[in-house]
């Protein structure tokens, strides 16, 4: 690296040509934890949100295309939000989630308590005994999708694609590769209680499986 | 003491790296390393990276404590959430053994003393809580090399306060 030679150094020579705020404060500068009372309004979530998925939509194919770059908006989210969730934990259960189960716990409780202030609704190991690699979770009511109302031509398409993202992130920083996608699975006749009922479908790759199956040995 | 400090991204690429001295004891701050050391902290740093992934699946704690020795060189890891490791590797100034069992117990000649584990334990955290703020800029993308003075001057001071 280039600054190798300037170990040691006061750090004070290097920081020319670095223009800091005129309050002289950084990014540095704030702390990490959120006061409880610092929550987003939903209203401004909600625009920002039909603007980030009316972007996505500008020159894709298909549904399948969409919900890709949707899924891709909300990765990198998901590769922050893990460290920063793990930081804001008491120190002594500050601990790096170390089986599926684990994680998705994480994922269930902690990420969906930041993001939506409440957990997921349920947590779900597929029963087909073909695919052991497949987990859902649950949401009843996404809030994502509060006021997306989807054409009936593109009935295939849930926005939640964007939290599915924000899901692998998290899975992929923590070292569990996975591809996880949104369905739609609330059913769409009168007196429905959860019409808007999204699965996220967590697949974890082959490698995954292979080391839980040798740390549960042990 | 001398120490060089690194930070291991998920590709095992370097992001950021750091060498110092101790200020304990009427430490100067300044690394002793010679010339030719230099260039070999970092393979010894790297080499140690195969233990890392044997020892990250072992327990959940972010510190991992000493993980390799080589030599007169002890390497001390910490891994993030994120799979970022911190490593820190330590060089005593006279070989463990050769000191007096009455210095023992001070930072500097046992790196693996429980007071030392402790110091470097405050380090890391003290560390990863400022990485943690510098992967909150929106225009940095995980793994990039972490070029920001203030995150330098951070460490630096980090170093200063604990080792």
């Amino acid at each position: 690296m280039a600054n190798m030679g300037a170990a040691g150094k006061p750090p004070g020579k290097e920081a020319a040509g670095l223009r800091y705020p005129t309050n002289m404060k950084t990014i540095y500068n704030r702390s990490l934890n959120r006061s409880k009372t610092s929550e987003l309004s939903q209203a401004s979530f909600a625009y920002l949100f039909s603007e980030m998925v009316s972007y996505a939509q500008k020159r894709v194919t298909g549904i399948q295309d969409l919900e890709k770059r949707l899924n891709h908006q909300g990765h990198p989210i998901g590769l922050k939000l893990l460290d920063l969730l793990l930081i804001r934990e008491p120190p002594r259960s500050q601990t790096r989630p170390l089986t599926i189960i684990s994680l998705l716990h994480f994922i269930k409780i902690n990420v969906w308590q930041h993001l939506f202030g409440r957990q997921a609704d349920r947590l779900e190991k597929s029963s087909n005994p073909d695919t052991p690699d497949e987990y859902m979770i649950v949401d009843n009511e996404p809030l994502v999708n509060a006021y997306i109302s989807v054409p009936k031509e593109m009935s295939q398409l849930n926005c939640a694609a964007y939290v599915a993202g924000i899901i692998e992130g998290v899975c992929d920083g923590a070292a569990f590769p996975a591809r996880v996608t949104a369905h739609t699975v609330g059913g769409k006749e009168e007196g429905e209680m959860w019409p808007g009922k999204t699965v996220f479908l967590v697949k974890f790759q082959g490698e995954v499986l292979e080391r839980e199956a040798l740390i549960g040995k042990g | 003491m001398s120490y060089y400090f690194a930070i291991i991204g998920t590709q095992d690429n370097p992001l950021f790296e750091y060498e110092f001295g101790t200020s304990k004891q009427g430490g100067d701050g300044q690394s002793r390393f010679s010339e030719q050391a230099r260039h070999l902290n970092q393979f010894i740093l790297h080499s140690s990276l195969d233990i890392v992934e044997e020892a990250q699946w072992t327990s959940g704690q972010l510190y991992l404590k000493v993980i390799d020795k080589f030599f007169n060189n002890y390497i001390s890891c910490f891994i993030t959430a994120g799979n970022i490791k911190f490593l820190l590797l330590q060089q005593p100034t006279t070989p463990v053994g050769s000191t007096s069992t009455r210095n023992s117990t001070s930072i500097g000649a046992n790196p693996t003393s429980p007071q030392a584990e402790e110091a470097i334990k405050n380090f890391f955290t003290e560390v990863y809580e400022n990485y943690v703020k510098a992967i909150m800029s929106p225009f940095y993308k995980v793994n990039m090399e972490i070029k920001s003075p203030v995150f330098r001057a951070r460490v630096a001071a980090a170093g200063r306060k604990y080792l």
